[in-house]
């Protein structure tokens, strides 16, 4: 992305991670309940580290539930079972996780277009498969159980877990981790290259650069970040429910990431939050919630494609101006 | 373990993968032709069991609803195409996957609404009912049965690709869009009525299943997984490919249900990702397109 001349509402725009960090943190004053907000901040990463790869390099996948999924049965595996503790068990849940994006990278990045959504989605569903079957270790059906963190502890500080409003703000640092390294990739040459890929992959190509590894690259960053979103769970909620492998957890961040706007830094968020809040508010009058949300996601692909940040980002006239 | 065991395995094999090849023969066909992958294709497989099995109630024959619930099925296909996924040509290839993506939710729960989230059992027709000698063992009528229906469609399809005159320009379509309209073929049309056979394959699946399976709201999220495997098995848009690669992963998932019952649903993902590692287009696809 083209640095713009400092001053005014440009340079305000280009300090993104402190803009959304900000917003994150008054996030659970804003939101009906502190649960929401915990969740819209552990989706929040899971589709950040999507958008990296659907946004920015335009590879529709439909399989980063097993990311998401991995990193919290890891976390929980490493902290139930191994007696890990919880810093460690993130760390090697992430690197663990992006060991599982490299291997399904490898397949899948050999396809494209069409071929690579539903590649990736057979490949999902063949771990949700495997952890079904691999009751001993995941809980099979039931879910993982039997770990749970009560207490945060980094550096002699030491925070009670249980507490909601630590929680969140715990969590939040995980999610600033995240955000500040996604811009990191984004800024970089790296990032550029990524986005021409989107925009042209032959051309690309032609310039010299190994279009086959940027893209296994990028598939292993994006899997990394969404599995630490699943980290966040596992420590969130103490349980892993098996539904985050199934496909249709894939298909949620999809439409959470369309939501809010695919391509932008803080759409992911907002997308995130559209989600779980119209889940929220329509739950309570009906529980056939999901009929309106995806009605209002055909809608939003129809009329909306951008979505909501997307579009409102597309309105300030100094977008226009960098572009 | 004797011979006879595996053949009937075997046998099993070639009816559970009779089913997968007429679903992923609507996918495929309809990707072949319009170049859009439909992800609510699982969802209208589940419908067509609905249809299949509220028809047969309404009427009292399994007939009536293995012939009506794929044509009524096929022409909501059709207004589908009509009302939402035509709106999308000339834009990305990933809208429509979107799109139908966000329908299969809207369908998935539209049935449960009606029809409730439990299983509902679907009844076996009371003529198929019960097994049949075949000298080696004893199979089950139904399943003989599917085999045969769905023998029957392929050939009739075949026939009409290949020796019509709507077979001709629906293979032309798919080579060349454009020159069709040139020629004075109103392509629209021609996509329109794909698209509604491709969905009533679909439904004609769902029926076909429903008294193999148990027909409930996510039946077709499976299913949907299994007709990805399949087309990518045999390569996105080729119809001898669906058919090979259906009746692969149906064989393939019975014999190793027989040694390792937990392995069963795995396997067809494993053989996937071999055919992807040596064949990245599939095994009948056009390098090019896809890979």
């Amino acid at each position: 992305m083209a640095k713009s001349a400092p001053g005014g509402l440009a340079w305000l725009l280009d300090q993104r991670v402190l803009l959304s960090i900000a917003v994150l943190a008054v996030l659970p004053w804003l939101l009906p309940s502190k649960a929401l907000a915990v969740n819209v901040l552990i989706y929040g990463v899971v589709v950040m580290g999507y958008n990296l790869l659907f946004g920015y390099t335009g590879l529709l996948s439909f399989g980063q539930a097993a990311f998401f999924g991995a990193g919290a049965y890891f976390t929980g595996i490493a902290i139930g079972r191994y007696g890990v503790p919880w810093f460690a068990a993130v760390t090697i849940a992430v690197l663990l996780s992006t060991c599982l994006a490299a291997v399904i990278g490898v397949v899948s990045t050999r396809t494209r277009g069409i071929y690579f959504s539903m590649v990736t989605l057979a490949l999902a569903q063949l771990v949700y498969y495997v952890a079904l079957q691999a009751a001993s270790f995941t809980g099979g059906e039931n879910g993982l159980r039997g770990f749970t963190v009560d207490r945060i502890s980094l550096f002699g500080l030491s925070v009670n877990f249980l507490d909601p409003v630590n929680k969140y703000y715990v969590l939040m640092a995980f999610a600033a981790l995240a955000m500040w390294f996604q811009s990191r990739i984004l800024n970089s040459p790296f990032g550029a290259v990524i986005e021409a890929i989107r925009e042209n992959e032959q051309r690309a190509r032609a310039c010299g650069y190994n279009v086959e590894r940027c893209k296994l690259i990028v598939f292993m960053l994006s899997g990394a970040i969404s599995s630490l979103g699943g980290c966040m769970l596992a420590l969130h909620l103490s349980i892993v429910p098996l539904d985050i492998l199934h496909y249709q957890t894939s298909g949620m961040i999809v439409m959470m990431v369309l939501l809010g706007g695919a391509r932008s830094f803080f759409g992911p968020f907002v997308g995130a939050a559209t989600f779980l809040i119209l889940e929220d508010v329509i739950s309570l009058w009906t529980p056939h919630w999901q009929i309106f949300v995806g009605a209002i996601f055909v809608l939003f692909v129809l009329f909306l494609p951008k979505g909501i940040w997307g579009t409102l980002l597309e309105g300030l006239p100094i977008r226009k101006a960098r572009q | 373990m004797d011979l006879s065991l595996i053949i009937m395995q075997l046998l099993s094999g070639i009816a559970l993968g009779a089913v997968l090849v007429i679903t992923a023969l609507g996918l495929t066909i309809v990707f072949g032709m319009l170049g859009v992958v439909n992800f609510a294709h699982g969802a209208l497989f589940m419908i067509g069991a609905y249809a299949g099995l509220y028809l047969a109630s309404l009427t009292g024959s399994f007939w009536w609803g293995l012939l009506l619930a794929p044509i009524l099925i096929g022409a909501f296909g059709m207004l589908i195409e009509f009302v939402l996924i035509r709106r999308l040509y000339g834009r990305s290839i990933d809208d429509p996957l979107l799109l139908t993506f966000g329908l299969s939710y809207v369908l998935v729960e539209g049935v449960r609404i009606v029809f409730g989230s439990d299983g509902i059992p679907f009844p076996t027709p009371p003529q198929l009912i019960g097994v049949l000698d075949l000298g080696i063992g004893f199979f089950p009528r139904y399943r003989l049965f599917v085999i045969a229906l769905v023998a029957v469609v392929l050939l009739v399809l075949w026939l009409m690709l290949e020796k019509t005159r709507v077979g001709l320009i629906v293979r032309a379509g798919a080579r060349d869009p454009t020159i069709m309209q040139v020629l004075g073929v109103d392509i629209g049309r021609v996509w329109l009525a794909i698209f509604g056979l491709g969905v009533a394959l679909a439904a004609l699946g769902g029926v076909l299943a429903g008294p193999m399976r148990s027909v409930n709201p996510e039946m077709g999220s499976l299913v949907l997984a299994e007709a990805f495997v399949v087309t990518v098995i045999g390569g996105l848009g080729s119809i001898v490919g669906a058919v090979v690669a259906g009746l692969m992963v149906g064989i393939s998932i019975s014999l190793v249900a027989l040694f390792a019952p937990e392995m069963a649903t795995i396997v067809m993902f494993a053989l996937m990702a071999v055919v992807l590692l040596i064949r990245p287009q599939g095994l009948f696809g056009v390098k090019g397109r896809t890979a």
